[in-house]
């Protein structure tokens, strides 16, 4: 298979079988115990459970908020709240949801636990580092919680200027708490660039990289390059309103626009920060439960590259009514059909991989075809509001707040919430009920749509977002929309209810419960405190479900580490050598 | 088709609106059937192939570079037919006729002002002629506002310092909503407006006539309309109950506090003040917010609203 050439450079590893320990002992969660030593902890598994309980805590919270907007349109006008504190209730349910819960979900909970286990390492390249991130998100979330007690905020979750320059309450702060939250996002995906570069276990080729790898990497690189952006702007904005330096206000010769640029030109990369893990995510999960090779790997892999780039061109399409040129609408419109291709393309794959496959509908997998049906709508109707002329008249009414709401909550949290149930027994070594598990997720998915297809109705008949009052003919809309989330928030309730139990009383799991051929099941669940008793070696793709098992459990027993020079299994070689 | 847009959009009541529609109407269908196959695809496969036992064997399929290329190039075909579909009906809605009727808009927190080439100034009330093109001239006073007639298609950002602009052609007489649809404050969703299409002739008589109607009016009769129609009410209630802004009611002669002035008792002085420069006293608990009505009325206007104000007790 190599010619004489090539298997010179080949050096030869001896490799062994071993099959991950059932029912640890010793794993992670019980070793190096106690709040101080939680809370000081390098492991990239500890810093991505502590990430888990925060965004959960912003999920709540933001959820929470919804529920009560919700309630509030019960009825035009006042129904319990006044017209301020729904302004500050909308603005903070936004911001919440985005910087709080959506950007930091997949890439920093789930993503830290997970991206070191696919990759054989026994930690990110940059441990203090990612420890740092944490912290760093902590204070930006303090800032931002003074914030609403100390005034509130009511701009909307985009500070659009100049009336965010103008408006009383505390804008200053909660811009400051998500300035310093952008750093922490912005070290989070270089740790993860370098250690996907740095540490891959010997035979992790880019051509055997985990998808959510894939996915995980095109994120890294717009967090790397976008909130930078992000940063500036809103430090400009700071300056604007502490020192009345003249940037984005027109009474003090700037410009409003131009504050939109520098926003959407992160906050559109963004939308794709927290979308492309998801379909990293989505990825591993349809493989594994259809038990089949992915279709199309290098497709999926690559569009998810395709889309992290396009996407840093397409900002302009939230602002075809604000008045840039019409050659830029343009521009701007054709580039935001483009993104849908590769989008397209993955649908398809996904659907290519459960042709033929051996589907097992456990909850994950369910996740997963709810995120294809609501992720497929979002998609749809993105495309519709790119249609300039379309657009022009859907422009800031409900439609665009169910299309991102499909695409957010219909596809980003359905992606998460099947990463979640997927990795939830390595995390913990814990089952849950799988009864429970499916209810809720029907329930969610119930409600969901209750709630926002109503919403591209009222859409299209004009109902205009941001609204406390509205006239009289969306009130039916409104009102079961209203239905639809309180059925959404129960299935999150029983959600709540059934991963608590399964923390406590749960059943335990064995350490690849799905039969899965990734490598972060081929290691006890929970898993030991450094990931892998052994160095693993990877021959083959980690969705090859044609191959036995027994070729996905190799390692390296002794001292040697497997990460110098030219090293390369061969794939007789390791054969041979099996136990 | 004409049975989902009737559901789903507002009535066409503007030239522009037939080529928005049917754009419309196209991407929901050619979504649906997309949609409908998807769904079929995910439920078909999640039962036919559902696994039978732990010892299933799936075939090893990569790739099918026919199979690819057909799902990435026809939706490349339907994209851009989409692309060029929308770009069309943009150019006619940027594209304004050069016999377009013009009418300034200026929108302020929470009102839209529509100055006529008259001089007469109409607060939330546009009128047009119907089938005649009318091109908008608008810039905002304060924050940015956008400008939205679901009827007619259209929107666009008003901004402070700058002149945007939007057209449109009424195809029938009548009324229309419009809304503000750039989040603008606590009385965003407050700052709407009528649009009203008249016959051509009719226009013509209104635009003379408008504004000597009020002169067969008593001043209270006269201020109670004025409130109403200059957006007063939006933010100031007549029974007590508390807006954006202070209540007219029980207003006249009360003992006012403010957040930095001395006290002064409400009198014709402090309301025309307060009319004309509204920031020169703030009321305690309420926010500065008020737009100056300097150029929208006139001193008869303002001795009517004092007027009427005084019959509020």
């Amino acid at each position: 298979m190599a010619t004489e050439e090539s298997t010179a450079n080949v050096k030869r590893v001896q490799v062994k079988r071993f099959k991950p320990e059932e029912y640890p002992e010793k794993h992670y969660l019980n070793q190096e115990t106690g709040l101080w030593a939680w809370m000081t902890t390098v492991d990239h598994k500890k810093i991505g459970l502590m990430y888990l309980m925060s965004v959960a805590f912003f999920f709540f919270i933001g959820g929470m908020l919804a529920l009560l907007i919700r309630t509030e349109l019960l009825t035009p006008a006042r129904t319990f709240m006044d017209a301020d504190v729904y302004n500050q209730v909308f603005t903070l349910h936004g911001a919440i949801m985005i910087f709080f819960f959506l950007i930091p979900s997949v890439p920093a909970a789930l993503g830290n636990f997970i991206l070191p286990l696919q990759l054989g390492a026994k930690d990110v390249a940059f441990p203090r580092l990612n420890l740092a991130s944490f912290y760093i998100y902590v204070i930006g979330a303090l800032f931002t919680i003074t914030a609403i007690f100390t005034g509130g905020v009511d701009t909307g979750w985009t500070f659009y200027t100049p009336y965010s320059a103008t408006t009383g309450g505390s804008v200053m702060m909660m811009t400051l708490g998500v300035f310093i939250l952008g750093f922490s996002s912005i070290l989070t995906g270089l740790n993860f660039i370098v250690t996907i570069h740095k540490l891959r276990s010997p035979g992790i080729t880019w051509n055997r990289l985990p998808l959510n790898l894939w996915g995980l990497y095109a994120t890294s690189i717009i967090q790397i390059l976008a909130t930078p952006v992000l940063a500036i702007t809103l430090l400009l904005l700071t300056m604007e309103r502490a020192l009345g330096i003249g940037i984005f206000d027109p009474a003090l010769g700037g410009d409003p626009v131009l504050y939109q640029h520098f926003f959407w030109f992160y906050s559109h990369p963004a939308v794709y920060i927290m979308i492309v893990p998801g379909f990293g995510i989505i990825s591993e999960v349809i493989s594994t439960f259809s038990r089949k090779v992915i279709f199309g790997y290098w497709a999926i892999a690559l569009s998810s590259l395709a889309i992290a780039f396009i996407g840093f061109l397409v900002w302009g399409h939230h602002m075809f009514t604000a008045g840039q040129s019409s050659l830029a609408s343009m521009v701007f419109s054709f580039l935001t059909f483009l993104v849908g291709i590769p989008t397209g393309i993955k649908i398809f794959n996904w659907l290519a991989t459960m042709y033929r496959g051996s589907i097992d509908m456990k909850t994950p997998m369910l996740y997963a075809m709810v995120f294809l049906f609501l992720f497929t709508i979002g998609g749809f109707t993105g495309i519709m509001l790119g249609a300039l002329a379309v657009d022009i008249h859907l422009h800031d009414t409900y439609y665009v707040v169910a299309h991102f709401h499909y695409v957010m909550m219909g596809g980003m949290v359905m992606a998460f919430l099947a990463g979640l149930h997927y990795w939830w027994p390595k995390m913990f070594g814990k089952m849950y009920s799988e009864f429970w598990a499916k209810i809720s997720c029907g329930l969610v998915f119930i409600g969901f749509n209750m709630t926002f297809l109503p919403q591209f109705i009222m859409g299209a008949q004009g109902m205009p977002r941001r609204y406390f009052n509205y006239i009289d003919q969306f009130q039916s809309f409104h009102q079961f929309s209203t239905m639809g989330a309180y059925v959404m928030g129960i299935g999150f309730f029983i959600m709540a209810g059934y991963l608590l139990h399964s923390l406590m009383k749960g059943k335990r799991a064995t350490a690849n419960p799905w039969g899965s051929r990734a490598l972060e099941w081929q290691t006890s669940s929970p898993a030991p405190l450094h990931n892998f008793e052994h160095t693993p070696v990877i021959i083959n793709g980690p969705y090859d479900y044609h191959k036995p098992m027994s070729e996905f459990q190799l390692g390296i027993a002794t001292s040697h580490n497997g990460h110098h020079g030219n090293e390369h299994v061969s794939h007789t070689e390791s054969k041979t050598e099996q136990v | 088709m004409n049975k989902l847009s009737e559901f789903m959009l507002p009535p066409a009541k503007s030239t522009l609106a037939a080529e928005t529609d049917a754009l419309f109407n196209f991407i929901n269908v050619t979504s649906l059937i997309l949609l409908i196959g998807i769904t079929i695809a995910i439920v078909f496969f999640s039962w036919k192939y559902r696994r039978r036992s732990e010892n299933d064997v799936t075939p090893v399929i990569t790739h099918n570079s026919k199979l690819e290329i057909t799902w990435s190039v026809i939706p490349l075909i339907l994209v851009i037919i989409v692309f060029g579909w929308g770009l069309s009906g943009y150019v006619n809605l940027t594209t304004v006729p050069d016999d377009a009727y013009e009418i300034r808009v200026v929108g302020k927190s929470w009102l839209w002002e529509f100055h006529y080439e008259t001089g007469h100034v109409s607060v939330n009330e546009l009128h047009v002629p119907v089938d005649r093109p009318v091109k908008l001239i608008m810039s905002s006073d304060d924050v940015i506002h956008s400008f939205y007639i679901p009827d007619f298609r259209i929107k666009r950002d008003v901004l402070p310092n700058r002149y945007s602009s939007v057209w449109f052609e009424a195809t029938e007489t009548g009324e229309s909503v419009i809304f503000c649809t750039e989040y603008c404050g606590m009385a965003h969703s407050d700052m709407l407006a009528t649009t009203i299409v008249h016959e051509q002739d009719e226009f013509e008589t209104w635009l003379e006539t408008a504004g000597s109607a009020d002169d067969n009016l008593s001043p209270v009769e006269l201020g109670e309309q004025l409130v109403t129609r200059n957006a007063c009410t939006t933010c100031h209630s007549v029974d007590g109950s508390r807006l954006q802004g202070p209540s007219f009611q029980a207003l006249w002669g009360s003992e006012r506090v403010f957040e930095d002035a001395e006290n002064v008792t409400a009198d014709e002085n402090y309301i025309r003040e307060s009319i004309l420069e509204p920031q020169a006293k703030i009321v305690e608990s309420y926010d500065p917010v008020m737009p100056p009505y300097a150029g929208t009325l006139d001193d008869r206007q303002i001795d009517a609203i004092i007027e009427y104000i005084k019959t509020l007790e």
